[in-house]
């Protein structure tokens, strides 16, 4: 069983155990849930082999809910830890432990909660605001989803099986070598990162080949939504940079495995080529995160305004510039390496630049708001949330842009409030208003409006409780990583930050309480139109939820907006009742290939970490195996017919003439 | 009539980017670019790795002592000649020629392995005398690179005795030929990764 044993599971520490058992009993009632109530075919044929891109956007979101909550538990484990741990008092998570919480929740949140928002937000969308019926590769598109998921599994077994890392999130080496690291930590996060990694490749793969591709006849580059564009720029960096971050793990990890020596100290080995290699993918993947959250806000700024939106070409232009730009600053991440003032200043005026484009987009967002009809929904406030506090973030940014400047504030709590700051006041505030903005398309009823108001001033306020006092904290010279401080001065601010986690914590719990009363109310707040709230993209001219093949005949698009326009021709509901030759449309069958190369994705890392070489074997041999049987797969289709079509869309067109 | 010639005749009609959604051949093709694109990146990482690592060999071999050009060239040979088979053999995928498929294929696949043999031969060669991926970072980023190109050729190697199979069992069906395109393409790109090696690192050896 290779490095495998009983001493893996550490029995001996109760919060551990606790924590794993506490999740253990809340999988085995829902497993066991589900087969008392008979649901396995339905979640089987509806969900788990589904290839439909909107079923799989869906998924992508709820693991992204679930990574929240295990990625929050430990930031709340570290406010607690700091809030505590002053002067003589230690708290009560000893420093290994501690390690591995800051760098478990930094992976999570990046990889496994803030990726698989994004990728699903726009799984969901892209295919409905271009018009066609799926993305590229719907199979693939399972199989990306399914390999995230494994990633997932893997790096949650660290937590009762071994451990996880102690290095930080990025696993800088030397100390994420074999030599300092001796565990199976960094195997975890390694093995885990390439795994999910490769998804969110082909995710990217596809969905670029979806944008460039897969329009509906008329929409050129100049009439596709801004989402669509913020989309593309997101998946060519993905295409363009994921490469490099699977290319530095395969040579760590043949440092741990196999004793080469590219980042290690001794025979020539270089860790500082390390650092440079993930932040040539780390600084991309900042803009992966953050456009897919500028083009929500682009929609819900248009949307709720009743405008179009103001300067839509600069729009465009500032994306792209900014997908360019992104790779062009890596350096800014480590200015104290000591790569001399002339290479500094470089990184350093380009770090400044390429705040221009995203100011440029701040002001269309002000603009289009100006002199607009505003209605103050959910997403709305998520919007306006996020102009005010992202550019503080911003600005905090160009600040730690002066490579001076960053000398002081390198590895400091200042540093930690800017990119949480980015980080939840754009990603997630972004996700947040899409999820809202979305959500009665993709299940036919609209979100609680109070509650979902609720959660957003806790996370408003929270959020500014959390992190401003990190800021002073980190002037005053506080590090980042820390398990303890000597300067009891710091405590009281330690304490707001404390509250301020709390209070974000009750915008999660209140999250999950908005899903069941929205949930619970759903003949109340049906979305019978399909349109709820006067949108102006194609998506909204489907039912909701659409059928499987989104679109029964694909949209002709003469403008940007085509679906405003069309309501200012005709009337929706006019255009769409009427009597149309519908014919027979094909969509992709399930299939099961994307979970089955999950499994073996699993064994075969979890072999890996554990040195399991049979284990290893079999799991290579399986994903082998499943692909040569998707190969010969030859029944990728089934068709329905005209009158299938036209009987939904008949159901439809009566519902929306009785509202 | 090929997809550029009906876009040749539609040129003045419908702008490409209006026509709606593309042909399935032309998306799973330029699908596959994406991935070859993507795939390069990864070599860019290696042979930025090489470029940074090439002059650290903490006192044990250097290239200049390691390499053999000759046998080199003869591997570059069978690459690149298996690169003009394997067009030979997307002429006959197109006029869906079964027997001139698996001939062209075939030498394809001989010259293939040729190279891989010619590869592994000179990796147990430098083994042998002690000069592993362990010695020193410089040959850790020489195994690394070259062995991740060596490791493409062979997965394209089992690839193409699946697309064999394929053709045997399915016939020349769109999704096949499909998939034969998309190996091409693959295949082609290797040689273009492998100039690259052999450029840097064997003639810029020092």
């Amino acid at each position: 069983m290779g490095r495998l044993s009983w001493a893996a599971i550490p029995f001996d520490v109760p919060v551990v155990m606790i924590a794993a058992g506490s999740v253990g009993l809340v999988i085995f009632c829902v497993l066991a849930l589900v087969t008392v109530k008979g649901w396995w075919p339905y979640l089987w044929s509806e969900w788990i082999t589904s290839v439909d891109h909107k079923r799989i956007g869906v998924m992508y979101v709820i693991l992204a809910l679930l990574m929240l909550v295990r990625g929050f538990s430990d930031a709340l484990l570290m406010r607690s830890q700091l809030a505590l741990a002053a002067g003589h008092a230690q708290g009560y998570l000893p420093p290994e432990h501690y390690n591995q919480i800051f760098s478990a929740h930094g992976t999570i949140m990046i990889f496994f909660v803030a990726m698989p928002f994004v990728v699903g937000l726009m799984n969901f969308v892209l295919p409905l605001q271009l018009g066609v019926r799926d993305v590229a590769f719907p199979v693939l598109n399972s199989v990306s989803f399914w390999l995230t998921a494994a990633g997932v599994l893997l790096v949650n077994m660290s937590l009762v099986i071994g451990e996880f890392a102690r290095t930080g999130w990025l696993a800088y080496p030397p100390l994420s070598e074999i030599a300092y690291s001796p565990g199976v930590g960094v195997d975890y996060y390694l093995w885990s990162l390439q795994i999910s990694g490769l998804g969110t490749l082909l995710s990217g793969i596809n969905l670029t080949t979806t944008i460039l591709k897969l329009r509906a006849p008329g929409m050129g580059y100049s009439r596709m939504p801004i989402f669509c564009w913020t989309a593309l720029a997101s998946n060519l960096l993905i295409v363009a940079s994921f490469p490099i971050l699977t290319a530095t793990f395969a040579m760590l990890l043949l440092d741990r495995y196999c004793d080469f020596h590219f980042f290690t100290n001794e025979l020539g080995g270089n860790p500082m080529m390390y650092i440079n290699l993930i932040w040539s993918w780390g600084h991309p993947e900042v803009y992966i995160l953050i456009l897919p959250a500028f083009g929500v806000f682009s929609e819900v700024v248009a949307t709720f305004s009743g405008k179009r939106l103001f300067g839509r070409r600069s729009m465009v232009m500032a994306t792209m510039a900014i997908c360019v730009l992104s790779f062009m600053v890596w350096l800014h991440h480590f200015f104290t390496m000591g790569a001399g003032a002339d290479v500094n200043g470089f990184f350093g005026i380009m770090t400044m630049i390429i705040a221009v484009p995203t100011g440029v987009k701040i002001f269309n967002w002000l603009f289009t708001l100006y002199g607009g009809r505003i209605r103050f929904t959910v997403p709305v406030y998520w919007a306006i949330g996020f102009m005010v506090t992202f550019v503080i973030g911003g600005m905090t940014g160009v600040l730690m842009a002066i490579p001076p400047a960053d000398f002081v504030l390198h590895n400091s709590l200042f540093l930690v409030a800017h990119f949480h700051n980015v980080a939840i006041g754009g990603v997630v505030f972004g996700v947040m208003a899409g999820i809202s903005y979305w959500f009665p398309k993709a299940f036919g009823f609209t979100l609680n409006e109070r509650l979902g108001k609720a959660v957003f001033w806790c996370w408003f306020i929270g959020f500014y409780l959390a992190f401003m006092p990190l800021y002073a904290l980190g002037l005053m010279g506080a590090t980042r990583r820390m398990q303890h401080y000597s300067d009891t001065h710091w405590q009281p601010l330690m304490l707001v930050a404390l509250a301020g986690a709390v209070l974000i914590l009750v915008g999660i719990a209140l999250t999950g309480v908005q899903l069941a009363v929205s949930i619970r109310d759903r003949e109340r707040h049906r979305d019978l139109t399909g349109d709820p709230w006067n949108g102006r993209t194609l998506e909204w001219s489907t039912p909701s939820p659409p059928p499987a093949w989104n679109f029964s005949l694909l949209p002709q698009v003469g403008q940007a907006d085509e679906f405003w326009a069309m309501k200012q021709q005709h009337g929706a509901t006019q255009e769409r009742t009427a009597l149309r030759a519908y014919g027979t449309i094909h969509i992709p069958r399930n299939n099961p290939t994307g979970f089955y190369l999950a499994f073996f994705a699993v064994l075969l890392g979890f072999s890996l970490i554990w040195r399991i070489w049979w284990g290893a074997g079999l799991g290579l041999l399986g994903g082998i195996a499943v692909g040569l049987i998707q190969a010969w797969r030859t029944d990728g289709e089934i068709a329905v017919s005209a009158e299938q079509v036209a009987a939904l869309e008949g159901l439809h067109g009566a519902k929306e003439a009785a509202v | 009539m090929s997809a550029m010639e009906q876009a040749l005749a539609a040129s003045d009609a419908v702008p490409l980017s209006l026509r709606g959604p593309a042909a399935t051949r032309v998306v799973a093709g330029y699908g596959f670019w994406l991935f070859l694109l993507s795939d390069i990146v990864i070599f860019a990482a290696l042979f930025a790795a090489y470029a940074v690592l090439s002059g650290e060999t903490a006192g044990g071999p250097t290239g200049a002592a390691l390499f053999d050009k000759k046998h080199v060239l003869i591997e570059t040979a069978c690459l690149l000649a298996s690169s003009v088979t394997c067009g030979f053999g997307s002429l006959a995928v197109q006029s869906a020629d079964r027997s001139s498929t698996y001939c062209w294929m075939a030498i394809t696949f001989i010259l293939g392995a040729s190279f891989l043999s010619l590869e592994v031969s000179e990796f147990s060669h430098m083994l042998a005398i002690g000069a592993g991926p362990s010695r020193s970072a410089f040959l850790s980023a020489f195994f690394t690179l070259v062995g991740t190109h060596g490791l493409h050729v062979s997965i394209g190697l089992c690839w193409l005795v699946v697309m064999l199979l394929q053709v045997a069992t399915l016939g020349f069906q769109p999704m096949v030929s499909r998939r034969l395109f998309c190996f091409g393409l693959f295949w082609h790109a290797l040689d273009i990764v492998w100039i690259g090696v052999f450029t840097i690192v064997y003639l810029g050896v020092h």
